[in-house]
């Protein structure tokens, strides 16, 4: 039995290390290992978090032109690049969730991002404006999906002082919140621009002339 | 001789008067009184009506103002912002004004499906509000069949 397992394991080099793993170890004792284990580790972990962090700012992001010359430009001129207090929400506040399972899943998407970066698939404007409607369509159904978990971060329903509110901002927001929908109902377009939005509301878009 | 002398004493002395009298006169121009190398005072920026309930009209055609501020509200050939409670299958959901039929007209007063392209740009004629003194006298009054009055 056991020779025709090694005999198997000649031809194998994976089966040879699960060989090897499968031993107990015979020259180093259980606190060195345990110490060694417990630091690389904490090394591992340490250095997972630290580059998933890196790939989780702004400057990251507009490092792709494709980022930087469409969404970001536009981004600029809207009130959470620019406002009265100064406080930002910059590009992974909306687009990454905050918790730490629900990022790891984001993050393992976004490798679909990395395959159109080197398939080129949104890298002139031309391109980016064809593919603007199917672009904003997955960011809202996701937005759906998670009710838009990303804007409440900072925006809470429940926190929402309607009094401080304008007259068309009270009526939305109570009866929005009776009716059980999300931010981005209607607060569509509010960092970008929003695509052509004939398809979505004929009613608001001159559609073809 | 001692004439000539005087005569040229007199010239300087005119020439000299005369150019102090343009330096003492700053220039005037567009700007005001304020020299070139100064800066003029800055008038405070007016801030839009927030959000208020619509403005009565002051005559029959006047388009009606709008009564809210409209910041980072995009008009474009893709979308209208305004539209998306303006329009006819939003305006009941928004409770906004609905716009009028003759929105839907082109130039050979055709009725189309949708707004029609000249009406499309709403701030063409509708324009927000900011709480300003006007800056000439204007002494315009509506009529009494707009204002209801007796």
């Amino acid at each position: 039995m056991s020779n025709k397992k090694s005999k198997e394991c000649n031809d194998m080099i994976l089966c040879r290390i699960w060989q090897l793993l499968k031993k107990p170890s015979v020259s180093y004792s259980l606190g060195t290992l345990l110490i060694v284990g417990f630091i690389s580790g904490i090394i591992f972990w340490g250095g997972f978090n630290t580059a998933m962090e890196m790939t989780n700012n702004e400057e990251f992001c507009i490092s792709c032109h494709e980022m930087e010359d469409n969404v970001y430009q536009e981004y600029k001129e809207t009130i959470h690049y620019s406002n009265r207090t100064g406080v930002r929400a910059t590009c992974p506040d909306c687009h990454v969730p905050k918790e730490w399972h629900h990022k790891v899943v984001r993050k393992i998407q976004a490798s679909n991002e990395l395959l159109h970066k080197a398939l080129g698939t949104i890298d002139t404007r031309e391109k980016f404006e064809g593919k603007r409607l199917t672009l904003a369509k997955h960011v809202w159904e996701a937005m759906e999906k998670t009710d838009s978990r990303e804007c409440r971060n900072c925006h809470n329903f429940e926190f929402m002082d309607f009094t401080e509110q304008g007259r068309r901002a009270v009526k939305a927001h109570s009866e929005g919140l009776d009716a059980g929908g999300t931010c981005i109902d209607c607060h569509k377009g509010i960092a970008h621009e929003l695509p052509d939005m004939h398809e979505v509301d004929p009613g608001s878009s001159i559609g073809d002339i | 001789m001692m004439m000539k002398k005087i005569t040229i004493i007199l010239a300087l002395l005119a020439t000299a008067g005369f150019g102090t009298q343009v330096n003492a006169e700053p220039v005037k121009s567009l700007r005001g009184a304020t020299d070139i190398d100064q800066d003029s005072s800055v008038a405070a920026a007016k801030k839009y009506n927030k959000d208020n309930m619509p403005i009565e009209r002051d005559y029959v055609q006047q388009p009606p103002l709008i009564p809210h501020q409209i910041k980072n509200y995009r008009i474009n050939i893709k979308s209208n912002k305004c539209m998306s409670c303006h329009s006819w299958s939003n305006y009941r959901k928004s409770g906004a004004t609905k716009i009028s039929q003759t929105h839907f007209e082109n130039r050979d007063e055709q009725v189309l499906a949708n707004v029609s392209a000249r009406r499309y740009f709403c701030t063409q004629c509708h324009v927000p509000q900011v709480d300003a003194e006007p800056l000439v006298e204007n002494v315009f009054q509506p009529v009494d069949s707009i204002t209801g009055a007796k």
